[in-house]
């Protein structure tokens, strides 16, 4: 079992709070991703969670039991570093042992456990190596090895992908979603990167300036973002925001729109613009429009589009898809 | 960037480092040649550098005289223990300033290393007269306590930053895996200081070994250690250079012989854990 709950939880370090009063229910067995750009306290919050900081105020429940006065080795839960943290001169076999060492097992049983764990993640070739020994992405491995190994109530990850190179990004990040999935364990994961939360969380928090923005499925936040912040963090390119009168006619302080929602056309109804910048990728085409006193607009079209810098255009937001927001920032719904 | 160096370049510069070797040699070399030499041809006007009558006279006097052995006993007892409790006291020290810094961590390092700009001699009196009235001039534990005062600084300060070099989310790794403090210590923490704690203790010996300044204070013949033994060479009985030097090389022969062992961890001592 895994179910983590938190209860106004609070960290300041003196008087600077870098979390106000986190609440938050974390389902057995789900992959929760906290997302947020760098200083927003996701790091803290996860580290609040695995033991290494004091909560300043609140209570952290795991499995409905209070852990707040709990050491972090007996909370039952795992942690895999972004800069690994492998032990220098333990071999691969000696780093995912430990943990099974110190919870005094006997010696068959972390044999066994260890090989298992090594042939899960492919490291079986490699367990009598130093990590010196390794590459960085068997580095990640073992990191990830010493972590499941213990069969912990939940995992959680730090930033583990952030010192791989992209390709490698990309397959571990496949590994890792297989994994957790196979071992239906529960799995805290921060990353500043959107594409990451998307792709892995089955929830997703959104943490800005030590406040959760949002808690919610991934598709959740793309379509019904709960305020500005949310609006303009998921998704990429960023959401369009507009204000004053072009706002005003749908009821709004602030309306948004996504660069995939607004049609590009030659002429029509719509807001008039011209193009300053036209990528093409092939697959998309992004085109940077100067709108007037609308300011800048990112719109999107899914293949190529004929248009270059220079050209006048139209955009006309799909109905359907528009964000709006009143004066505090929080969304509208009607 | 790469540079181009030249064989002659490469020539002179070896030749360079040989000279430099050569001269800062030199004192050593010539002080066991005469250890060798009888006490005439020691001061001999021109001195002869290889062609004399080589004897061991001096080393077989030096022993009879002034009992080598009760002095090299002291020297190993002086130096090897202050070093372990100044080790004893600066590892956790060192561990509590690396791992848990408060704000004023960085002037308390600066404060006891600032204990070390002052001369010895400033002192001396004070701890001559506390020594005094405590009973242990001329006792070993006096000299391993002042020893261990005066090198303190430096062992914690050598520790503190090897233990700064290792990275924090280790620890924290071996916290997560169910690692007691004591259990973080032995199996994580100590293997991966062994390389710093190895140079701290080499050096720390070797200055405790050449320290010469308190034990010829503070001791007289009971808990003399070979610096003394040295100094009895030179002024009261007249200058006898060969049985001088005689004394001299059997006092740094043991450093000497330890310090060509550890070569290695000991360069790394002295650059401080500057150069990764």
């Amino acid at each position: 079992m895994g179910q983590i709950t938190l209860q106004n939880v609070q960290k300041a370090f003196g008087p600077v709070h870098i979390i106000k009063g986190a609440n938050l229910d974390i389902t057995d067995g789900s992959f929760v991703v906290f997302v947020g750009p760098s200083g927003c306290g996701k790091t803290t919050l996860l580290r609040l969670i695995a033991g290494l900081e004091d909560v300043t105020d609140g209570r952290i429940l795991i499995d409905g039991k209070n852990v707040v006065a709990v050491p972090p080795a007996k909370r039952g839960l795992s942690m895999v570093f972004q800069s690994y943290a492998l032990y220098p001169h333990m071999s691969v076999r000696g780093n995912i042992a430990f943990g099974l060492k110190m919870a005094g097992l006997p010696k068959a049983d972390i044999n066994r456990k260890v090989e298992a764990a090594a042939a899960t993640l492919n490291l079986t070739p490699y367990l009598e190596r130093k990590p010196r020994e390794l590459s960085g992405g068997q580095r990640q491995r073992v990191a990830i090895g010493r972590a499941i190994v213990r069969e912990p109530k939940a995992f959680l990850f730090d930033e583990p992908l952030s010192n791989l190179d992209a390709a490698l990004r990309v397959q571990m990040r496949l590994e890792v979603t297989r994994l957790q999935k196979q071992l239906a364990t529960t799995a805290i994961y921060v990353t500043h990167d959107q594409v990451e939360a998307m792709t892995m969380a089955d929830k997703i928090v959104v943490l800005n300036a030590g406040q959760i923005e949002q808690y919610g499925s991934p598709l959740e936040l793309y379509e019904k973002p709960a305020n500005l912040f949310v609006a303009g963090f998921i998704g990429s390119p960023k959401m369009n925001f507009i204000t004053g009168g072009a706002a005003a006619k749908y009821g709004a302080e602030t309306v948004g729109v996504r660069p995939e929602h607004l049609r590009i056309a030659r002429e029509g109804e719509g807001w008039p613009g011209k193009i300053a910048v036209a990528e093409h990728l092939g697959s998309d085409t992004f085109v940077y429009v100067d709108a007037g006193a609308l300011g800048s607009l990112t719109a999107r079209h899914v293949g190529e589009l004929g248009l270059s810098a220079g050209d006048a255009i139209v955009l006309s937001p799909d109905p359907a898809r528009i964000h709006r927001f009143d004066k505090d920032g929080k969304a509208l719904r009607t | 960037m790469a540079r181009m160096v030249t064989n002659r370049q490469v020539a002179i510069s070896t030749a360079g480092a040989w000279l430099a070797g050569f001269l800062i040699f030199f004192p050593i070399l010539w002080m066991v040649l005469t250890s060798f030499k009888t006490e005439l041809e020691a001061f001999a006007i021109p001195p002869s550098f290889l062609f004399f009558h080589w004897t061991l006279e001096n080393y077989a006097t030096v022993q009879e005289r002034s009992d080598y052995f009760h002095h090299a006993l002291n020297s190993i007892i002086i130096a090897g223990g202050s070093t372990l409790i100044a080790l004893l006291i600066a590892i956790p020290a060192a561990w509590s300033m690396a791992f848990s810094p408060t704000k004023r961590t960085k002037d308390l390092l600066l404060w006891m290393l600032s204990t070390k700009m002052m001369p010895p001699v400033g002192v001396l009196v004070p701890i001559y007269l506390i020594w005094r009235n405590f009973g242990l001039l001329d006792s070993l534990s006096g000299l391993i306590f002042i020893l261990c005062l005066g090198n303190l600084p430096i062992v914690v300060w050598m520790l503190f930053t090897y233990f700064k070099e290792i990275p924090k989310d280790i620890l924290e790794a071996a916290r997560m895996d169910g690692a007691t403090i004591g259990r973080e210590l032995v199996y994580v923490l100590t293997p991966m200081a062994i390389p710093g704690l190895a140079s701290t203790l080499l050096l720390n010996l070797i200055l405790a070994w050449n320290e010469a300044f308190w034990t010829l204070n503070l001791s007289t013949l009971k808990a003399a250690p070979l610096t003394v033994f040295i100094a009895s060479y030179s002024s009261p009985e007249g200058l006898f250079w060969a049985k001088l030097s005689a004394a001299s090389t059997l006092a740094i022969a043991p450093i000497l012989v330890l310090g060509w062992f550890s070569q290695r961890q000991l360069v790394r001592g002295l650059t401080f854990g500057a150069v990764k």
